[in-house]
């Protein structure tokens, strides 16, 4: 594997192998907090096209504990923001001998074209592109599930999951259904029909219009995030009706398998898609998804430019 | 010996039986079997398919304005090089076609080149925008004589404008040819709905988006019974539409693009926007109802929407890139390659298709007549069975956004006479 583009891309046994990776480098890094010498003398560049702190810092994070040199070019004070082309910033990356390019950017296919336009020879993670795939998230929660529900498990038979809420306008929903699917899992997206893309029925899950019909059944929850520019009425009503009919609240929690796990992949909007109190609840993972996925960025990494280097 | 004159032996008009074809003057003087050379030059065309040059009523020739991406006469080159001889050069140029001066500007830079014979399509709108009638009359009364009338790249949106303009052109038997986009439909949209444009997180354009426009419009022609023409026709259910509307009587023709009969909507899963064009690749589904229909005759003709663009405007992210193929060169081998196995179609539809009806919408009098004597000779030489791989660099055109690059396109134009001048030569354009 030579590149991260998308979860579509993986077989069961790649998806395992990643998981597998990064479950052994959080055991000889507790947790990703010691640092390997594993990428020593690689170069990873963060190519960030998109203001997006948090996943920024996490593979920042992630190429660091791995002893890679790590170079950030972001959005903000950089030649990206002052309109030079995608191309011509490969062309700049490649020159700089960068081993793996990590990219941001608001246009779906955009990891893609750098992989295969030609414009350079690095390997391309993809770490969101617009509308499209963001695999590692969906990697991190796989690992979240399979730590809370399968521990060891080589696949998701028998789980029942739900998605709710912006699958239209969501990357991290299209891998983590696509991913899901891979691993076996029974996935349900549940969301208002304004915000399920067309075709989905022939997606590898079930959909539905009900939040409250499928609580029982479900052994995790995923909610997604409302983003602001949806809520100004051309999608749903209100903010207020969106968050009766599909906000998860501690009425709707309860209704959940006592087992079942709440996840979120941030930043959350609190009292829209979920409120407080269950976003801090014991049924909550939504830290831990943060912590996960920087161990599948390490073992992405490890993977795709460690060469026959050993883990650790 | 008098000039563009020939005799061209052994040729098949219309892919049937051999004949010879003698031009003297740039006009079809003779044609039958075994005719006497005389002191003529003989152009050894056996087995070759003799038709008359083809039309295009929908051409983007980039100039004024966009001479980096093709000119008047780069794109007279490449649209000879396609075997035809007259081109329909769309308005969204820099200044927009409508005005009087703009379009007079075009057909004399036009003449100038004098490759085939470029007929501008007037603006309907002031600079496309939608609002205010272009200089309709004006235009039709130029020395371009322009009888075509598009917004193309834009959709005429407001039924109001569109009803006053399809009335408006009755004064001088011009047609509007409407690009069928509802905007509001389309908004930010980078390929077709459907489930793949789900998958890839495009935002997708919807067949719905063509359709409505197309059955509103179909219904203010027959409200106003004036002449409206369709471009780049794309989904099973235009078609239907369309054909319903002829049904009607409405006075209705519409094209079809040769990227719309052959290519569908999977190749965008690559990302490459060399397959990004407006309207967008659709389904396997609607090509094959596009095909249909263009034998039938629900859809008239074939038109290119050659579209060329610079190299950076494509070499760049899916979001990014802009909406566009070429077509003149690759025409006839993409129809074919298309159209060959589909029941009833044969050279004479093709003919029709590309050429003669073409030349009728447009009132291109001089164009797509018959192979006749008495005629101009506007005749294209085809090798059937000479295949011919796709190089966009070695295209005539100033751009390279083929999508055919790398395909072998299964018949080739060998030659070319332009009112009798033998232009092209075994595929390559006489300097
Ligand atoms: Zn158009």
């Amino acid at each position: 594997m030579k590149h991260l583009l998308s979860v579509q891309e993986l077989s069961r046994a790649g998806t395992l192998r990643i998981l597998d990776t990064a479950l052994e480098l959080n055991q000889v890094t507790d947790g990703g907090t010691k640092i390997l010498p594993t990428l020593r003398g690689r170069t990873v560049v963060n190519l960030f096209y998109e203001d997006s702190t948090r996943t920024r810092i996490s593979f920042e994070r992630a190429a660091k504990r791995l002893s890679a040199d790590v170079v950030t070019f972001s959005a903000k004070g950089s030649s990206v923001s002052k309109g030079e082309s995608l191309k011509d910033t490969a062309l700049t990356l490649n020159a700089m001998g960068a081993d793996m390019i990590v990219v941001r950017h608001p246009s779906p296919g955009a990891a893609h074209r750098l992989a295969h336009a030609g414009w350079l020879e690095s390997s391309v993670l993809n770490a969101g592109d617009g509308k499209h795939e963001h695999p590692t998230q969906a990697l991190g929660d796989a690992f979240t599930l399979r730590a809370h529900l399968r521990p060891g498990a080589k696949d998701f038979a028998g789980l029942t999951i739900g998605i709710v809420g912006d699958v239209l306008h969501s990357r991290v929903a299209r891998s983590n259904i696509f991913l899901l699917g891979i691993l076996g899992a029974k996935v349900i997206v549940i969301g208002p029909p304004t915000l399920l893309p067309v075709g989905i029925e022939n997606w590898p899950c079930e959909v539905s219009y009900s939040l409250d019909a499928y609580l029982p059944e479900l052994d995790a929850i995923m909610m997604l995030r409302v983003q602001q520019e949806r809520m100004n009425g051309t999608f749903f009503p209100s903010e207020l009706e969106y968050s009766r009919t599909f906000g998860l609240n501690r009425k709707r929690a309860r209704e959940l398998p006592e087992h079942a796990i709440v996840m979120h992949p941030g930043p959350m909007n609190r009292g829209v898609e979920i409120t407080a109190e269950v976003a801090d609840s014991a049924q909550s993972v939504i830290t831990e998804q943060v912590v996960n996925g920087l161990v599948v960025r390490m073992a992405s990494m490890y993977l795709l430019i460690g060469g026959n280097v050993s883990v650790a | 010996m008098s000039l563009n004159s020939y005799l061209i032996v052994g040729a098949r008009p219309y892919g049937e039986e051999e004949q010879d074809i003698r031009i003297i003057n740039g006009r079809i003087a003779e044609i039958g079997i075994g005719l006497d050379p005389e002191n003529l030059d003989a152009v050894q065309a056996k087995g070759r398919v003799c038709l008359p040059s083809f039309v295009d009523l929908h051409t983007h020739l980039r100039e004024p304005g966009r001479e980096d991406a093709e000119t008047i006469a780069s794109g007279s080159r490449a649209a000879t090089l396609g075997g035809f001889s007259a081109v329909f050069a769309m308005a969204n140029t820099a200044p927009v076609a409508d005005t009087a001066g703009v379009v007079e500007q075009v057909w004399r830079i036009g003449r100038e080149s004098g490759l085939v014979d470029v007929f501008p399509v007037g603006a309907v709108s002031i600079g496309l925008r939608g609002q205010a009638l272009a200089e309709l009359g004006a235009m039709a009364g130029s020395a371009a004589g322009v009888t075509v009338f598009s917004d193309d790249g834009h959709c005429v949106f407001d039924p109001l404008l569109m009803r006053r303009a399809l009335e408006y052109v009755k004064t001088f038997d011009g047609v509007i040819a409407q690009h069928a986009q509802d905007p509001r439909l389309t908004q930010g949209a980078q390929m077709n709905e459907s489930e793949l444009s789900g998958i890839l997180g495009l935002t997708g354009w919807p067949a719905v988006a063509e359709e409505a426009i197309i059955a509103r419009d179909v219904l203010l022609a027959l409200h106003v019974d004036s002449r409206l023409h369709i471009c780049h026709v794309s989904t099973a259910g235009s078609v239907a539409i369309i054909r319903w509307a002829k049904k009607m009587g409405v006075r209705v023709s519409a094209e079809v693009t040769p990227h719309h009969l052959l290519l569908t909507e999977d190749l965008v899963a690559g990302f490459d926007p060399v397959y990004k064009v407006n309207p967008p690749l659709r389904s396997r589904a609607d090509t094959l109802a596009l095909r249909e229909a263009l034998v039938d005759g629900t859809i008239d003709i074939v038109a290119t929407d050659h579209a060329p663009h610079p190299h950076e405007a494509k070499d760049c992210e899916w979001d990014n890139a802009a909406f566009g193929m070429l077509g003149l060169e690759t025409a006839l081998g993409v129809v074919v390659s298309a159209m060959r196995d589909v029941p009833n179609w044969n050279w004479r539809t093709l003919s029709d298709r590309m050429s003669s009806t073409p030349a009728r919408i447009g009132r291109a009098i001089n164009h797509g007549r018959p192979l006749a004597v008495g005629e101009r000779a506007h005749l294209v030489l085809i090798d059937p069975d000479q295949g011919r791989l796709v190089v966009a660099e070695q295209l005539a055109s100033l751009s390279g956004n083929t999508p055919y690059a790398g395909m072998t396109l299964p018949v080739s134009v060998t030659d070319v006479f332009f009112n009798g001048i033998h232009q092209v030569q075994g595929g390559v354009l006489n300097a």
